[in-house]
This record gives C-alpha cells, structure tokens and sequence, in this order.
C-alpha cells in the first residue's frame, strides 16, 4: 500500500476517486455532517444549562424580595395598657396600633377610608405589641415607638411588585379651588390633557377626558397635599378629588409635581389612597425596610408578611432525624450481610432483586404504604414527623444499601485475608476493619440519600403532613409539616407576596441541599481512600 | 412508663455487660489468653440476654396491647354500643382514649367518661403485667447466662450469632417493605373492585370519583359504576410522559454523547455539575417553576399564535418533566456508551470514519440495548412522578391527546383523592389504591422489561 501511494501519479492520469471533485465534496459533507454532530451535541448541554439557569434565576429573582420586610414605625400610646398582667387579656393591643396610624392621617374620618388605612398595617401587629409588653412591663402607660410590620400588599408597594410608576413631572402654574374635598385644577398649559389620553384616559362629551380606574392614576403634590385626578379638559382645566389636604386652596400659580401610576387602578392589589398614604409615611420616615426575621423564626400563617419557615425547617429536621435513625443502622446492616456474609442463595438473590426493584418505586407509592400500613394499621398520627420519618426511611433505605454495598467493595480483599490470617472471627474482621475503612463512603451515600429525602413531598402528602399548622412542632408525634410541602401549600395561595414567600423557601430548601452534598463532598475528598 | 423500662432495661444491659466481664477475668483469674472468648464478649453475651427477651416482650406488648385493649372495651361496652355504626363505634373509642390517655376530644358524655375509666385501668393493669413480665425475663436471662460464663464457654459464638440474625432481619427489611407495598396496595384494591367491576375500572372512559355518590350523605350507599373509568388518566399520563421525553431523550442522549466523546476537560467540569444540580432539584420546586413560568408562557405563546392553550396544559407539566429527566437519561446513557469498549471506536476510525460517523454507526448500535433500557428506566421514572403533574397538570380527566388541553394523570389522582380529611373506606380512597396497583405494576414491568432488554441483547465485546 505505501508502495502504491509513494509512487506519483504519472503525467496525463485525472487524480484518483478519493482526490476528485466529488470526492472532495463528500468530504466536505462528512466534516458538515461531523460539524452538526458536534454542535447538536453542545446544544443539549447547553440546552441543559439553560433550562437550569432559567429555573435558578426565576427562584431566585423571585425570591429575593421576601428577604427584606417593611415595617413602620408608629408613636404608639400604650397608656389605655393596664399595669397589671392579669388584667391584660382581652386588652385591643391592634387597636391602639390603628389609633397611633390613624393619628397620622387625622383627616381620614370616613368609616371605608379608616378601614382602608388600618388595613395597611398587618393584621398580626397586635400580637406582636402584646409580646412586647410582656417582654418588657415597663413600656405599659408610656408612648413608645412601636415597629410593625406592613401588610402584605404595602411591603410589595415597597419592594416596586405591586405597581410601576412613571418618572414624576415637575409642572409649573398649578391652581387648586380648594383645599379638600372634590376640587377643579387649572394647569399652566394643555400638555396634561395629552399626557391623560396618552395613559387610557376615556373620551367624554365636551372635550372632557375621564380617568376611570382602567387608566393610569395622576396623582398631583401640590401646596403640601395630594390631588388624585379624575377628569382632564377640556384645555388645561382638570377636576381632581383631594385625597390628602391640602395647606389651603392654590390661587396662585404655584409649581406642582406630577406623579403617574402606569398600573391601572383596577388591575392592581393597591388602591391610590393607600399609595398617598404610603408614601406620605416613606416620605415622613416612618417606614424601614430590614431583615425579614419574620420568615426564618415563625411558622405558617395565612397573612403573607407574618408567615415563616421555621416550623417547616423544624418539622423537616424532626423528620430527617427519623429517617437517619432508622434507615441508616438498617441500611448499613444490611449492606454488611449482603456483602459479606450472604451466602449465594435463593433467599439472597431475592433480596437483591428487591432492593433494586424497591429502588425504581415511585415515591407516591411509599407514601400509600404509610397510609395503609402506619396510619390505618398501625394506628400512628397523622401528620407527625415520625410516621413522615418512617416512610422516608425506607424510601432512601435502598439508596443507602446499595451505597453502602459499592463501598464495601471497594474495600480490598487483602485487609480481610490479613485479619482472619491473624485469628480474628469473621464477624471481628468486618467490625473492626472492613467497616471503618468503608465508612467515609457509606457516610456519603447516607448524605446523599438524606438529601434526597429531604426535598421528597409527594409521599408526604399521603400522610397528613400538608395540614396547616401554625406552631413550632415540639416533638415527634406532634403534627408538623416540612419544608418541600410547605413550599407545595404556598405555592398554592392566591396571594401575590406568597409567591415570593414560596421562592424564598425554596431558596432555603436549595441552601440546605447545598450544605448536605457539600458535606457529602468534602467527606469524600477528605477521607474516602483509593485502593 | 414505657420509657422508664426501656431506660432501665439500658441499665440492665450495661450492668450485665460489666457484670459478665468482670466474671469472665475472675474465673481465669486474670489470665485471659486461658479464655475461650474475650472478656468483652462475655459481656456481650450477658448484655444482650439480659436485655433481648424483654425488650422482645415489650415490643410484642405495644403492638399487640392497643388492639387487645380496645376489643375489651368493646365488648364490655357492646350494650351501649349495640345498634351503631362502624364509624361511630370508632369515634367512640377515639374520644375515650382522648379522654383517658390526653387528646383532642370531640365530645363527651357518661359513657364515653365510663369507658375512659375503664381504659384508664385496663392500661395500669397491661403496664402492670408488662413491667412484670420485662422484670422477670430480664432477671432471668441475666442469671442464666451469667451463670454460663466459664472458661471454655463459647460466648463469641452466641454473640456473633446474634449479630447474624440481626443482619439478616435488617436485610429482610427491603423484602418487608416490598411485601407491605403489595399487600397493602392489593387489599384495598380488592375492596374496591369489589364494589367497581374490574374491567370498568380498567377500560372506562369516564372518570369523576369526586362525585362517586348518587345520593347525598353517608347513607347513600348506592356507588355509580361509571364514573370510575381509568382510560382518561392512562392517557392522560401516557401524553405527558410522552411529551417529556420528546424533551428527555434526545437531551439526554445527546449530551451524554458530547461529554463522552468531545467534551474537552474543562467543557466537562462545567456540565457535569450542572447535570448534578439538575438531577439534586428536589421535584416541588420543578412543580413550582412549570406552574408558575412555564405554563404562563405557553399560555401567552399559544395566545400570540392564536391558539388556544389551556393555562394548566399537558405541555407545560411534560417540557418541565422532561427536563427533569434529563440527567437521568444522560447519566445512564452516559454509562452505557462508556460500555463500549475503546477498541470498537478505533476500529472505525481505522477505516476513516468520522467521530460522529463512528458514534452513528458503531458505538450507539452497540450500546442500544443499554440506550433502551435507559429510556425505558426513564418512562417508569416520568409515570411515576408526582409533584410535577399535581402542580402543573389539571384535575378534570379530559380523554385526549392534545397536548395544549389539560390533562390529569394517575398520580394526581392518588393524590387529590388521598389529600385531606376523609374516611378511608369509600371507593373514591380506595380507587387510589386500585390507580397505586396500575401505577406500581406499571414500573416494576418497565423495569424488568428494561433489565431483560440488557440481558438479552447485550453484546458481549470483551
């Protein structure tokens, strides 16, 4: 062959079929083809990547949010408080946080407009007083400054999630008829009128523009209140309701500045009064945003800003501790028999069938065992972390078995041969040395196994564990819920702030699957040794 | 109570341990090399029977006593009793445990307050005779077998014989659980299709346990046939499973390729954990996202291209299970392409194929068992998945196989039906138990069709 090769081609002969035209273009087609190949195989990674990155960032943006909480700081008159602890029940702490809100706002006198302002401060900011004071007696009969939290809706004003704003407008030569009440705006020129039909103001007769709720909310500061407008036209005239009062009436031209609400009135959680007093609130100081330790020290709760996931991320630890209890000493065990002293038999084969078939088991069905077997049989609690514990348990049970098998394994024979050769049982020679040797592995795979465990909902849910519970659980047989069920109830909750509660979760949930391969990791590194 | 026994019985154990040591060096007079067993394992020995038959009398006392007690009760109370109801019978009982031992009672009156008494005492008199019983074997199994402890006696063998046993009850464990999932799952069924007939069951079109009753109220025993028809949840999880792995397989398969055979080192520490934390995500946060972004998005599509895509549809639950699947299918792909043995892939090159040409026409051939057996795991895994199709996927059973119509599939099912406070012995429970058997036979066949696939067909290159 290099014969044939070597010699050249003599004068006059056309070049060979692997040298022609359409050779040539063969070739060109194969690498194309090579090419795609190639690419097509970078793209389902990079597929891969992407959906990953897409799932990560969504939580997390998401999340973030939920993080951070508003609360308001209120002169709270904690005179009406009664000295005495025993004479406190009943006593209407929410009651003298609305008083000290309302105190702000002493024009909002309406029964709808007060309700509306109390409904701006959470609903738990009584209890939360009362805990105050009876942390500390001493506040009862002073006036202190009181931190609250904001409702749900206020916070994501806040946090910019409920309603988006366009840059407000410095306008000059604005007059106001009257300091309260519904009042006629004259503008120095008609660019308003444009402005109105530019954001879905309603054409009406006599060249009158309508700002109904499906528009845009203009909402105009001037002379040291604000004026909620609601006709514009025709011209520069404009009719406005006044929804904080104003110093006095405006004849004279005065500057005014213009603020526009993009989001329609109808299509958001917040209404335009509630956003001037907001506001009024941010603009007076009154209103911190901080660290939402609301959501890592308390439980469940229907009220967005005072829910937590502490009772989850207890539950799930009570949970997990079942789980290692049991799965692992069995686990570990059985892992020993099967690799070391199981003789191969029927019985044996059988069981190693059946750890493998046990493996591939939906994890609904498990929990359906629970039910049947634990909670109807047996006659066990529902919703407690024991019963939740056990069938996790035998969930991961394969996992670790079979973890804890491959490390056994890779033990090599010469450290058994060099035990039973100097006179220890077989029993001694897998306790004291094949099993130390082989416990950095096992470890991981518990680890791995746990972590598994510990984002499984769906056997969960067969046992009771999606109940609504609010306290911290303070025992195994005590109903709890976890942390993935958790996230399942509230991702279920109509409320917008609970979708940002639920990614924030899952970002504790994610932390913690973090932390458990981390350690599965380092343990590998550190002390799994290769023979 | 209890755990005051077990505590002691802890002490019994650790007291027999050093009591059988300690008599062991006495009897050789310190010389231990004369022992036929070490000291420590005397000890063992005496521990262990000293503590083992009681803590067996105990366990067999808390499994058995509840039932015992009950059915005592039961019959003391049978005039007060006589003429009710299963369910009230039950109640009955529940609120005088409640009353008796703490709970959450429903409501009392002077019965219940008498049987609560009576419970109360039956309980002391139980404790009583348990605490005996615990007493007396755990005395006696540590005289006996301290009395054992000699020079030429065998302890090691005992204890390790024990050990033994030990480790084969935790191994017989996995074959327990499997036996608990079957039993469990074929005896509601049976309940069941003895109310539902089976082949209705199996190949109705019309399913809507959720109005299971003709009539109202608990008497309405009267249970419509019809509405128990599987068909439309097969499909349903069938188009599902379908569309995710339209998104797995080729994904999968694909990528495995890629990292097996072009990866560069560094390409493949940077895909390989992502792979990982694709494969970590634990499945509500997957149910999260396709409920939250991806059927929103192709609701939206669906709404620009004019079409009508249902806001809960069997597209977005599929795409999202499909990614999900993806390192799964990659992983074993991944390991079966490996399979292939190095000199296959020279052989071709040898001959001027190209990579991809060698990989088309060579390796994935010869790996194709394993690839399907990959797939096969893969469909079992996609059936099986829950969180996914219950967040993202509909309740009402719609027989088609539109993918942009919502669906629901049987693990929905299991899970809407089984989900909050009920009674468990209606039909509409135990139809979750009948769709559990589908579901549990349906992948234990996938998996063993996918190990004989392998078997079978494997070729054997080495």
């Amino acid at each position: 062959m290099t014969d044939i090769t070597a010699a050249p081609l003599p004068p006059g002969r056309t070049p060979s079929i692997h040298t022609d035209a359409a050779a040539k273009s063969r070739l060109k087609s194969r690498y194309g083809a090579e090419m795609r190949f190639r690419w097509l195989g970078a793209g389902a990674i990079g597929l891969a990547a992407l959906f990953l990155l897409l799932l990560l960032s969504t939580i997390v943006t998401q999340g973030l949010p939920a993080f951070r909480i508003n609360s308001i700081t209120l002169p709270v008159n904690l005179s009406a408080v009664p000295a005495d602890p025993a004479a406190r029940a009943g006593f209407d702490y929410a009651g003298v946080v609305n008083d000290a809100l309302g105190a702000k706002f002493p024009d909002v006198t309406g029964r709808q407009e007060r309700r509306l302002l109390r409904g701006i401060v959470s609903t738990g900011s009584g209890v939360i007083l009362r805990q105050q004071i009876e942390n500390d007696a001493s506040l009862a009969g002073k006036t202190v400054d009181v931190q609250v939290p904001l409702d749900d809706f206020a916070d994501l004003y806040f946090k910019g999630l409920l309603a988006e704003s366009a840059a407000p407008q410095q306008l000059p030569g604005v007059t106001v008829s009257a300091a309260s009440g519904d009042v006629g705006v004259t503008f120095s020129d008609d660019a308003i009128a444009r402005l109105a039909r530019s954001v879905g103001a309603i054409e009406a007769e006599g060249g009158v523009l309508r700002l109904t709720s499906g528009a845009a909310s203009l909402l105009l500061d001037v002379g040291g209140g604000t004026v909620k407008l609601t006709e514009v036209g025709p011209g520069n005239m404009a009719k406005g309701t006044v929804y904080e009062a104003l110093d006095a009436s405006v004849s004279t031209a005065s500057p005014a500045v213009l603020r526009t609400i993009t989001t329609p009135e109808a299509s958001r959680k917040i209404t335009d009064r509630e956003i001037v007093w907001l506001d009024r609130l941010k603009a007076d100081g009154a209103i911190t945003s901080g660290w939402n330790t609301i959501f890592f020290t308390s439980g469940a709760s229907r009220e967005a800003e005072l829910a937590g996931v502490w009772g989850a991320v207890v539950g799930s630890f009570l949970t997990l501790i079942v789980t290692i209890a049991v799965a692992f000493p069995i686990g570990v065990a059985a892992a020993i028999y099967l690799e070391e002293f199981a003789p191969k038999n029927r019985l044996t084969s059988l069981i190693e069938v059946n750890i493998n078939n046990l493996a591939a088991v939906p994890s609904i069905v498990f929990g359906l065992l629970g039910l049947a077997v634990f909670l109807n049989f047996f006659g066990m609690p529902r919703s407690a972390p024991v019963v939740g514990g056990l069938v996790l348990a035998l969930m991961t049970l394969p996992i670790i078995i079979i973890a804890g098998r491959a490390s056994l394994r890779a033990v090599p024979p010469s450290i058994r041969e060099a035990a039973l050769g100097i006179g220890a049982s077989k029993v001694q020679m897998v306790f004291h040395h094949v099993l130390p040797l082989a416990m950095p592995g096992i470890m991981t795979g518990t680890i791995l196994g746990m972590a598994h465990a510990l984002g499984e909902t769906a056997p969960l849910l067969m046992i009771g564990m999606v109940a609504f519970i609010v306290d911290i659980p303070g025992g195994f047989t005590e109903p709890a819920t976890i942390l993935p069920v958790q996230i399942f109830m509230w991702a279920d909750f109509p409320e917008p702030a609970f979708q940002q509660k639920t990614s924030a979760a899952i970002m504790v949930l994610l932390g913690f699957l973090i932390l458990m391969n981390a350690i599965a990791v380092i343990l590998r590194k550190r002390f799994e040794r290769r023979w | 109570m209890v755990f005051y026994i077990l505590l002691l019985l802890a002490a019994v154990g650790i007291a027999g341990y050093l009591a059988g040591r300690g008599k062991a060096f006495q009897v050789v007079g310190g010389e231990v090399r004369k022992l036929h067993s070490l000291p420590s394992q005397h000890g063992t020995y005496v521990a262990l029977f000293a503590t083992l038959p009681a803590l067996f009398a105990l366990v067999i006392w808390g499994l058995g006593s509840p039932g015992i007690e009950t059915s005592i009760i039961k019959s003391r109370f049978a005039s007060e009793l006589a003429g009710q109801g299963v369910p009230q019978v039950e109640a009955f009982i529940r609120d005088a445990k409640a009353i008796a031992f703490g709970g959450l009672v429903g409501f009392t009156d002077a019965t219940k307050e008498a049987a609560a008494a009576a419970y109360r005492s039956l309980h002391t008199t139980s404790l009583t005779i348990i605490s005996a019983v615990c007493a007396l074997l755990a005395f006696g199994g540590f005289l006996y077998s301290y009395r054992n402890v000699s020079e030429r006696f065998r302890a090691r063998h005992v204890v390790e014989r024990v050990v033994r046993v030990f480790l084969i009850a935790c191994s017989i464990v996995a074959v327990l659980t499997t036996i608990g999932i079957v039993l469990s799952l074929i005896f509601e069924s049976l309940l069941f299709f003895s109310e539902i007939p089976f082949f209705k069951f199996l190949f109705g079109l019309h399913w809507s346990p959720q109005s299971a009753f003709t009539g109202a109220g608990t008497a309405a025993g009267e249970v419509n046939e019809d509405i128990f028809g599987a068909v439309p949840l097969f499909v349903g999880t069938l188009l599902i499973t379908f569309i995710a792995m339209l998104v797995a397989a080729p994904v999968g398969l694909m990528s495995a390729i890629y990292l097996s055979d072009y990866a560069s080192k560094s390409v493949r520490a940077v895909a390989k954990p992502v792979l990982e934390i694709l494969a970590g995500i634990p499945t509500v946060v997957y149910g999260f996202f396709a409920a939250l972004t991806v059927a929103p998005f192709f609701r939206d599509l669906g709404q620009a291209l004019g079409l009508g895509v249902a806001s809960e549809s069997a597209l977005a639950a599929g795409v999202v299970m499909g990614i999900m699947i993806i390192p799964f299918v990659s992983s074993l792909s991944d390991d079966v392409i490996n399979a292939v043995p190095q000199s296959l892939r020279d052989g071709s090159a040898g001959l001027g194929a190209t990579k991809s040409e060698t990989i088309r026409k060579v390796v994935l051939p010869a790996a194709l068992p394993g690839i399907v057996s990959a797939m096969l795991l893969a469909v079992s895994r996609a059936i099986g998945e829950t969180m996914i199709v219950v967040m993202a996927a509909g309740l009402a059973a719609n027989l088609t196989v539109n993918p942009l119509e919502a669906v629901t599939t049987i693990t929905v099912q299991i899970a809407t039906l089984l989900v909050g406070d009920q009674e468990f012995d209606s039909a509409k429970t135990r139809a979750a138990f009948a769709l559990g058997l589908v579901l549990f036979c349906a992948t234990l066949a996938l998996n063993v069709i996918a190990l004989r696939v392998v078997k079978k067909y494997r070729e054997q290159y080495d």
